[in-house]
């Protein structure tokens, strides 16, 4: 069941499958958001964005509408 | 030799840059751009070099203007800062990441050290890390541990940098055949940081062993609080209103002092000077300019040690989370939002501390909305108008209308910051877009030489920078306010009347100070500025307030109390409330009423009516421009809403 990060409920594992091509494509992948990574969705700020993620034991914030480019399976 | 510091955000690099520097470091800028040049000595057998202190940056292609100096210094080798030799900073806890910026320097060729620093916390995250298998992925390159926050390691990194030798021409790349992308091909980037990090993964299979700690860490379980949408919020306020009891009630003590200090400095000089212009000028002029920059130093001194703590802690990334999403409908940012709140101490520090802000443009914003917040230094102008135009009674039985007014005053500064800054959004273009990805790092217990090496940059800068700017501009003023074309004149004249012959001593020094200042350039000029604010209720002398006060706000009543003659002695206000009561126009009615009082009022918290903060700004945007532009429509507002509300009220 493929989805797109913003519409992860919290405290799921998921993997990464693609990362839209968008201006920031380049600096989410510098982060470590790559296909084959899984991620887990931590918490979310008041009003629902943005929202925390783990990634290989660190915290990264990202805002909703800079998860809607990456594509997760569960 | 040059020395680049470089490596992540949040990888304790600025903990590393202090312990090889300690205390032998300066703030500049780097050639031709706005970016803060953090540059320091280390001396290795002796000989010192200067170590530089890039922004930390996740890879060498740029997020913001600010970073590109980064790519620019690293892919010059004719660039006048090319390091020589680099220190890079990584946290030994996530090297996946680290390590994606790391072999990027790799395959420059510029020799290189390899600090993996928090080791500590690599281990109780269970983390394992084998230095062989690290050294073989990246051969010829030392790796030392280090653990800065505590002082650890400064010994090895000095140690290998001694012994660093230049990067032999046969040395494979991490990434073989690769050459730098250009900085605007970002599919090209993005493609490079997917190969490099397939071959990091890979090589890291053999370099850490993690084992998963047991449970929720306590860093999950503190945000779970910080950042719930009730508590987080209330905490949020709770910490800021602590911060500011703390800046109101003791950066008052030291500023009087500086105040008392100053003055009799200035009191001392006029008596050892030879009596004339050159004493004026010291006693009157530059003394009191240079303590007017001086008195600003306790305010940003404690703002700073605040901010410093939050930023160390990391609870400052979570009032981000907290408060992004509120801010960006005005074109602002979730870091905007410590600078605004500052700015009800003091503009100054609010806008210093605007640099966490990467985009430019959300940075530009938040400077020039940031004197809109009502400032401690009109406190004064407030209180003295509203005890002279606003009746002591309460609403409905308990709202005190006094304090209501005083409420009104600081919420109409907030509104209007927040749509200015909406305007703003649409008229200031930039290609660049905003973006978060932001790091939410571990809670850690403030190093506090780190914040007291944050806190004495700050100051520094403050003096050095705007400190000219400031001194400069009192002197100008005390030369138009000392000096007049016919100010001999007056004085005679007023000497000479019967009623000035049967005053006491301390009566007439008071009156010839008013005729002195009636009669002086800024007499003119607010004589000559009457027509133009008569419409919002003035008369010249509030006039000639409004050009003094732009040394700063609360200069007003001081010089009200000059040109009214009236003893003023700070503390209580009486004596010239009860004189400003029976000021009269020429046609007999009185020049405060609940209009002219409100539309000053009103004036004030609209009006850049502050020299420090233009210098400031002028400071952090690195041209007048920016301070100029501010000054205009600031005062364009300020004068459109004080005529409103005169007209409205009377």
């Amino acid at each position: 069941m493929l989805n797109t990060l913003d519409h992860i409920e919290l405290q799921q594992a998921v993997e990464i499958v693609s990362v839209d091509h968008s201006p920031i494509s380049s600096k989410l992948t510098e982060m470590g958001l790559v296909s084959g990574q899984v991620i887990k969705t931590l918490f979310k700020a008041p009003f629902g964005d943005p929202i925390a993620i783990e990634l290989n034991g660190s915290v990264l914030s990202l805002r909703i509408e800079e998860a809607q480019f990456i594509e997760v399976k569960a | 030799m040059k020395i680049a510091l470089l490596g992540n955000p949040n990888t304790g690099k600025s903990s590393v840059f202090n312990l090889l520097t300690g205390l032998r470091q300066q703030v500049g800028n780097f050639p031709g751009v706005t970016v803060d040049k953090r540059s320091g000595v280390v001396s290795i057998g002796e000989v010192p070099h200067e170590l530089i202190d890039f922004p930390g940056t996740y890879s060498i292609y740029p997020r913001s203007k600010d970073e590109s100096v980064v790519f620019d210094v690293l892919s010059n080798r004719a660039h006048s800062q090319h390091p020589d030799q680099i220190v890079f900073v990584a946290d030994a806890s996530n090297l996946q990441r680290n390590l994606l910026f790391f072999s990027q320097i790799y395959d420059l060729g510029i020799p290189c050290v390899l600090v993996l620093n928090m080791w500590d916390l690599a281990q109780r995250k269970g983390i394992a890390i084998s230095m062989e298998e690290l050294s073989n992925l990246f051969p010829n390159v030392p790796i030392v541990q280090s653990n800065a926050r505590v002082g650890l390691g400064k010994d090895r990194i000095l140690k290998a940098l001694a012994e660093l030798k230049e990067v032999s021409s046969e040395r494979l790349s991490f990434l073989p055949g690769h050459l730098l992308c250009e900085i605007a091909d970002v599919q090209a980037q993005k493609l490079e940081a997917e190969q490099r990090l397939k071959l990091i993964k890979e090589g890291l299979k053999k370099v850490v062993q993690t084992k998963a700690p047991d449970g929720e860490s306590i860093s999950r379980k503190i945000d779970r609080i910080l950042v719930h949408p009730f508590w987080g919020y209330l905490i949020f306020a709770f910490v800021l209103l602590t911060i500011f009891q703390f800046i109101f009630s003791f950066a008052n003590a030291p500023m009087n002092w500086i105040d008392a200090l100053f003055s009799n400095l200035s009191n001392w000089s006029s008596h050892t000077v030879t009596p004339g212009l050159v004493n004026d000028l010291i006693s009157q002029g530059i003394i009191p300019g240079i303590g007017g920059v001086v008195v600003f130093v306790p305010q940003i001194a404690m703002l700073f040690f605040f901010i410093s703590i939050l930023e160390e802690s990391g609870y400052l990334s979570r009032v981000v989370f907290i408060m992004d999403r509120l801010m960006r409908p005005f074109g602002l940012n979730g870091k905007s939002v410590v600078p605004l709140m500052s700015s009800v101490a003091c503009a100054i520090p609010g806008i210093m501390a605007t640099r966490t802000i990467s985009n430019w443009k959300e940075r530009l914003i938040t400077i020039l909305v940031a004197p809109f917040m009502s400032c401690s230094a009109r406190i004064p102008v407030y209180t003295l108008l509203i005890s002279l135009v606003i009746p002591k009674t309460y609403l409905f039985g308990f709202l005190n209308l006094q304090g209501l007014v005083l409420f009104g005053l600081y919420s109409l500064g907030i509104i209007f910051a927040l749509l200015v800054s909406f305007l703003l959004k649409l008229f200031i273009k930039q290609k660049e877009k905003g973006f978060l990805l932001l790091e939410l790092p571990d809670y850690k217990n403030p190093r506090w030489g780190n914040v007291f090496i944050n806190v004495l940059e700050k100051v520094k800068m403050f003096i050095l920078d705007a400190g000219k700017i400031i001194l400069a501009i009192s002197i100008i003023l005390w030369f138009l306010a000392s000096f007049g074309p016919d100010m001999e004149g007056a004085a005679h004249g007023l000497s000479k009347t019967r009623s000035y012959q049967s005053m006491s001593k301390k009566e007439q020094s008071i009156a010839m100070d008013a005729c002195k200042l009636s009669n002086s350039y800024i007499g003119m000029i607010g004589k000559g500025m009457e027509p133009i604010i008569a419409p919002l209720g003035y008369d010249w002398k509030i006039g000639i307030s409004l050009i003094t006060s732009f040394a700063a706000r609360e200069v007003f009543v001081g010089s009200l109390a000059t040109i009214y003659a009236v003893q003023d002695d700070g503390e209580d206000q009486r004596l010239l409330i009860d004189r400003m009561r029976t000021e009269k126009k020429a046609d007999g009615s009185p020049v405060f009423t609940l209009a002219s009082g409100v539309s000053l009022m009103v004036f004030y918290v609209f009006a850049m009516q502050c020299m420090a903060t233009l210098a400031v700004v002028k400071r952090e945007t690195n041209s007048w421009k920016w301070p100029l532009i501010q000054l205009v429509f600031m005062g364009v507002l300020a004068y459109v809403a004080a005529w409103t509300s005169f007209v409205v009220l009377s």
